[in-house]
């Protein structure tokens, strides 16, 4: 390592010379078209979260006159805000979609601040009225699709035994591990759900593991929450478990296994936001909604589901696009015991305590902590 | 090389201009450090061009987006050199104890440690003047990721037990500290589906850097990159260090306390990395949570390496890789290609750095004298 000192001198010399040779002044790329950008926090094909999005960002690109850029794979650092900046001024994005959980707070606020003029939609963020009127947040109640997947799992289940691949037991989750654990027991009664947290959302060998040992234990319906589900898909099948898909429809990795699953709708949602936001109109700063504001929709059953199983859950799944059912209705006790909703209340969708979830209910076997 | 020795019939075509002497030979040992990394890292361009040629791209667009999307505008040098900032620490905490012969890889672990305690420090003085604050949690992280390398360095002079395998296991335990404390006893209650700690509050966060949107780590990493430059080359510690890396049992035959050596330095590496973590508290997260591990730790890894474990010359190298990490994304919107591409073009260049170490000394055409 003996560097001699003319050379770093002209490393030196050489970076700064490029440095006020190329210092341009900022060029913007001017569309005539409406440009939306979308950042994804994997990879836009992982039969997961991210792909739900881009399937929806592909709906956008069937719309004249809108632009789609991508980019996937953005951690939730600064890089996401440099990214969003980049969309902006080199591809003269107006509308951005930053789809990842950790993007939204400080990143997207920061951005949402800084160009005030363009509008920030971001997945699963809570907006309140102190964060800048040009962001927004939507997502969907897919626990209501996970209860009508739960139905179907209670019906097929034939050791009575669940199992439940997870991330982390963050409020969302736990909401997805209950609803679908309360869909099965309307099924059958008796059923356990084992739930295992792999710690975070994606760790595909964590993911294989917790398959198997799940199946080891005697469970022959296997579901998660994970960014992508593909592995647990996969091994569930393979072992000769039966599945429940997340996010998207994964029948095609499985469809001798797959029963049915719980899926974003975000290919009509990102069509309706952006006629929103071309004609003028501005795009709710809150927005939510499940299977009757179809943001969320329930897989096509698998041929094996029986017509018990699928009359069943069409009957709740009627009735929750009806707007006339709640699934977290009292009594409901967690799985030590303890009254969680009392009887007589009745917590709909929009309930603000349903987004502080901690608990997991009676039936499921596990721990939060 | 063969051909080199006593070779005695004049030589021709491009063994011959290989042996010119073009430099003197003061200016041609420099030389050669400028001019074989820049072939190395043309060749893998060119290289990388062919493999997305092979995808029906266009070559040409390829590296029009990748300058553009780098160093094009004034905002894709800030983004650059936004992503190089925290490289440039994190590549130290490899580099450093590279001097003394040790493979250090856990940069990332020193990181988190660092990110933590710094945030720690934040919580625990909530009220005092933000400059204490800020002094506050850059000493508490420089600490705790200094005390985490030490660690790996006690382990190898006290247990033997190998530094590269220990550095990269405490990285793990590191994320696990992290997730626990994030998870459980640090946890904001409020930040419910994204487990984090409480903000350290606005009015000590640290801002950008005058003039530009890069915040201050930048101006750290470089400092702490000539700093260390200037330990290791010219003090008699960092000579020492460099005779213990050279040949141990010598260094130990004339007296050199090595034990001594390897902790401190251990623990400037960690330090280094420790302060990386802080910064991305202090200037851009405003929080610990798990986006802390973004893997700047690893990627500094691949810095240090191709920097050949040079403190300054990881400076223009974490610039270079914030670069291509800043035109990544313009590939991926204008040409379509997968996020991976990049990460091919990193691994030519590494492939293609590493290969070019064994020309050093072997070209005639820097020498002062044919030979």
């Amino acid at each position: 390592m003996n560097f001699d000192k003319l050379s770093r001198r002209h490393v030196l010399q050489g970076t700064a010379a490029l440095a006020v040779g190329t210092a341009l002044p900022l060029r913007q790329a001017l569309a005539k078209d409406t440009t939306i950008g979308f950042i994804y926090v994997g990879s836009r094909d992982d039969y997961g979260y991210n792909q739900a999005h881009a399937a929806g960002a592909a709906a956008l690109k069937k719309m004249p006159g809108i632009k789609v850029v991508e980019e996937e794979k953005v951690p939730e650092t600064d890089a996401v805000e440099k990214t969003m900046e980049s969309m902006i001024n080199l591809d003269g994005a107006t509308l951005l979609f930053p789809t990842s959980f950790g993007y939204y707070n400080p990143h997207m606020l920061k951005m949402a601040v800084k160009y005030p003029k363009l509008r920030f939609e971001h997945c699963g963020g809570l907006w309140t009225a102190k964060d800048p009127k040009n962001a927004g947040s939507y997502f969907g109640y897919i626990d209501e699709a996970q209860h009508v997947s739960g139905i179907v799992a209670g019906h097929m289940t034939k050791t009575g035994k669940l199992g439940f691949v997870a991330a982390k037991p963050i409020p969302q989750v736990l909401r997805n591990i209950n609803a679908f654990t309360m869909g099965a027991k309307l099924a059958n009664p008796k059923v356990t759900l084992q739930v295992i947290f792999t710690g975070d959302w994606s760790m595909p060998v964590k993911e294989a593991e917790a398959t198997n040992s799940l199946i080891d234990q005697g469970v022959d319906v296997v579901t998660c929450h994970v960014d992508g589900p593909k592995t647990v898909v996969e091994n569930a099948a393979r072992r000769g478990a039966m599945v429940g898909g997340y996010h998207v429809n994964q029948a095609v990795l499985a469809p001798k296994a797959y029963l049915t699953g719980a899926e974003w709708n975000w290919e009509v949602l990102y069509p309706r936001f952006a006629k929103m936001f071309t004609s003028g109109q501005t795009i709710p700063n809150f927005y939510r909604g499940g299977l009757k504001e179809e943001l969320v929709k329930v897989s096509p059953y698998g041929p094996m589901v029986s017509e018990a199983a699928r009359k069943h859950a069409d009957e709740v799944k009627a009735s929750l696009m009806a707007g006339t059912y709640v699934i977290f209705k009292g009594p409901v006790a967690d799985n030590k015991g303890k009254t969680v909703i009392a009887s007589g209340v009745s917590r709909g969708q929009t309930d603000p305590e349903l987004e502080k979830m901690d608990y997991l209910v009676d039936g499921v076997i596990g721990a939060t902590s | 090389m063969k051909a080199d020795v006593g070779a005695p019939i004049a030589p021709s075509g491009l063994g011959a201009l290989l042996r010119l002497p073009v430099f003197g030979p003061k200016v041609g040992g420099a030389a050669e450090y400028i001019v074989i990394p820049a072939l190395a890292l043309a060749g893998s361009l060119v290289l990388f061009g062919v493999f997305v040629a092979l995808f029906g791209k266009n070559p040409l667009d390829l590296y029009f987006y990748m300058y553009q999307g780098a160093f094009g505008t004034w905002f894709s040098w800030q983004n650059t050199l936004t992503r190089a900032a925290p490289l440039i620490l994190t590549a130290l905490c490899t580099a450093l104890p590279a001097q003394l012969g040790m493979v250090i890889i856990g940069g990332e672990g020193a990181l988190l440690i660092g990110a933590l305690t710094a945030t720690s420090a934040a919580l625990a003085m909530q009220g005092a003047p933000p400059p204490v604050v800020d002094v506050a949690m850059a000493c508490a992280g420089m600490i705790g990721g200094g005390l985490w390398i030490m660690l790996a360095g006690a382990l190898r002079q006290y247990r033997g037990v190998n530094e590269t395998i220990s550095s990269l296991l405490l990285v793990y335990i590191a994320l696990a500290i992290l997730n626990f404390l994030v998870e459980g006893p640090m946890r904001d209650p409020t930040s419910l589906n994204k487990p984090s700690t409480p903000e350290i509050g606005a009015a000590n966060m640290i801002g950008s850097i005058p003039g530009m949107e890069v915040h201050w780590g930048l101006v750290f990493g470089i400092v702490a990159a000539i700093l260390s430059y200037i330990l290791v080359y010219h003090t008699v510690f960092g000579f020492a260090a460099r005779v213990a890396g050279g040949n141990i049992r010598a260094a130990r035959v004339v007296g050199l306390s090595v034990g001594k050596l390897i902790l401190i330095i251990c623990f400037l590496a960690g330090a280094a990395a420790g302060l990386a973590g802080m910064m991305e508290v202090a200037a851009v997260q405003g929080r610990a949570n798990a986006n802390l591990a973004a893997g700047y730790g690893f990627a500094g890894i691949l810095v240090a390496f191709l920097a050949r474990q040079n403190p300054l010359a990881i400076i223009p190298v974490a610039i270079l890789l914030g670069g291509i990490g800043a035109s990544g994304g313009l590939l991926q919107r204008r040409l379509g290609l997968p996020d991976a591409s990049v990460l091919v073009l990193q691994g030519l260049i590494f492939m293609m750095v590493l290969a070019s170490d064994t020309l050093y000394g072997r070209w005639g055409l820097f020498k002062g004298k044919a030979s």
